[in-house]
């Protein structure tokens, strides 16, 4: 479903990328963990086309984002849903329009069954009454999860979750981790995942793969990278200050 | 010795950071002449936001009319002053009307106009759409495959466009007006030969060339408030240097572009 293939970039001097691979199928749930400021966003960003490899091609169901247009890629776009790390909400709508934004623009449905449909996605992500607020008046976890509503109000096929659980209580968390799981199983989703939060990790994952000097380091099953054998992803998983990995 | 390896190294310093200034400023038109040409194909290619270009004309254009309406006025009323202890030298006084109105017409209306749209309206464009940046809003449309530059250049250059006209024509009015109430009211010039020498001698061509500069003048603060707000590259800080440069670049771009217009029309 989505492939990245040798993909590199640099932004002026610094080199970000350095020949990532990484094969997600249709149906996974695929984690990418790595220190902070290893390129995670920006791989995240490369595979929705917000970004272009310096060199190597990212292609997904079947067609390279290098080769499309801007109206492909639009097209393209249609079947992804991306939360934002900073949730990136329109701070010119209320909510409910944020959450609504595609369905508004790819639909004709009308304002009232948008903003029912809108209010079924925020009540999903645990919110209520906050349909005609502005994105001002939200606190930050609040902010994450309306951002997550969006993502999901199409019933994309794809969607890319940039930290979904960062900034929320332990059990806000859980109910997204559950949220994750669930839209994988019923509605089969494909997703990539980044996290530093190791127990939504192993708790959402098929497969984890650990981001490392701009290139993935190690790639397995939750139980794989649990159990692995590499000192760096043991240190990285286990969150301990001593080891290969030196805090810069 | 030493000081003549110095300075001539310091020469070199200035021709570079010249040459390296000047091939990036041309970098730059390449870019603006590259974002207008996107903007008006998009412009053109449905699409058509009107809700979201009605807005921005309501907050472009009406919130404008004040200061338009006082710098006009102001204008007018000077420039009548200013001229009348002119042509009182020579027994001229009765040209004021004559001066005020070619003068609002055909330069400062459209001027004055577009220098105030451009540190009110095109400030707030580059701020907006530099926010919007900087906080990843502008790549959120995008993943909801919405394209940026048709959801918020399109509307923003069109209403700043249309409404640059209509401000346009109030400026010369009132600043017409204003004109008049000092020509006649204050100085006491005779009211029937003051219209008359008004009316006579500007044409319906002067009044045009005006309003083509005001559609250039709005195109030029749409543009460039835009272009500097979706470029806009470092946080907060990044955010202040967009909103002061689109005002900079909008300013010197209306003031050189008036003088090329006023030279083709002659
Ligand atoms: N648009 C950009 N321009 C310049 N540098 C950038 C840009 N985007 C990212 N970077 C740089 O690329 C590096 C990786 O950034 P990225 O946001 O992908 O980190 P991350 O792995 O997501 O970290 P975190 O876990 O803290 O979110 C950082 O050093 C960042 O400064
Ligand atoms: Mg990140």
């Amino acid at each position: 479903m989505i492939e990245v293939i040798d993909v590199h970039k640099s932004f002026g001097e610094l080199q970000v990328l350095r020949g990532v691979n990484l094969s997600v199928e249709k149906g996974e749930s695929m984690t990418v963990i790595g220190g902070s400021g290893s390129g995670k966003s920006v791989l995240l960003k490369h595979i929705i086309g917000l970004l272009f490899p310096d060199k190597g091609r990212v292609i997904v169901d079947g067609q390279s984002l290098n080769d499309l247009d801007e109206y492909g890629l639009n097209e393209l776009r249609k079947k992804f849903g991306m939360l934002f790390q900073m949730a990136a909400l329109f701070d010119s709508l209320t909510v409910w329009e944020n959450v609504g934004f595609s369905l508004k623009q790819h639909t004709n449905l009308s304002d009232e069954e948008i903003r029912k449909i809108a209010t079924e996605k925020l009540a999903l992500v645990g919110l209520k009454d906050v349909e005609d607020k502005m994105p001002a008046e939200l606190s930050g976890g609040m902010k994450k999860r309306v951002g997550l509503a969006r993502a999901i109000c199409m019933d994309a096929a794809i969607i890319l979750y940039d930290e979904p659980t960062t900034g929320l209580d332990p059990i806000a968390a859980d109910a997204i981790n559950d949220l994750i799981v669930d839209l994988r199983k019923k509605l089969g989703v494909t997703s990539v995942t980044i996290t530093h939060d190791m127990h939504s990790a192993y708790k959402i994952s098929d497969r984890i793969a650990m981001l490392y000097k701009g290139e993935i380091l190690e790639i397995g099953t939750p139980d794989q990278i649990r159990d692995t054998k590499n000192p760096i992803v043991h240190q990285f998983i286990t969150g301990s200050a001593v080891g290969p990995i030196t805090a810069e | 010795m030493a000081s003549a390896v110095e300075s001539r190294g310091f020469i070199n310093n200035v021709l570079e950071t010249v040459g390296r200034r000047t091939s990036s400023v041309f970098v730059e038109i390449g870019a603006v002449l590259i974002f207008l040409g996107q903007t008006l194909r998009w412009t053109v290619s449905p699409p058509f936001y009107w809700k979201s270009a009605l807005k921005q004309m309501e907050m472009i254009g009406v919130d404008s009319v004040p200061v338009v309406l006082t710098t006009a006025l102001s204008t007018g009323m000077v420039l009548a002053l200013q001229s009348y202890t002119g042509f009182k030298r020579f027994g001229a006084e009765t040209l004021i009307g004559t001066v005020v109105s070619l003068s609002m017409t055909r330069e400062l209306g459209p001027v004055l106009t577009g220098l105030m749209v451009a540190g009110r309206a095109g400030a707030s464009m580059a701020a907006e759409l530099g926010t919007m940046r900087v906080t990843e809003q502008i790549d959120a449309l995008s993943t909801l495959a919405t394209n940026p530059m048709k959801y918020l250049v399109v509307p923003r250059f069109v209403a700043s466009t249309v409404m640059m006209f209509f401000l346009t024509v109030l400026g010369m009015i009132t600043g017409i007006a204003g004109g008049y109430f000092v020509g006649v009211k204050v100085l006491g010039t005779n009211p029937v030969t003051y219209i008359d020498n008004s009316i006579n001698y500007t044409e319906v061509k002067d009044i045009w060339f005006g309003l083509i500069k005001a559609l250039v003048f709005g195109a030029v603060v749409g543009l460039i408030g835009c272009y500097k707000g979706f470029n806009t590259e470092g946080g907060a800080e990044g955010v202040g240097k967009a909103t002061t440069g689109a005002v900079v670049v909008s300013c010197m771009l209306i003031l050189i572009l008036d003088y090329f217009i006023s030279a083709l029309l002659w």
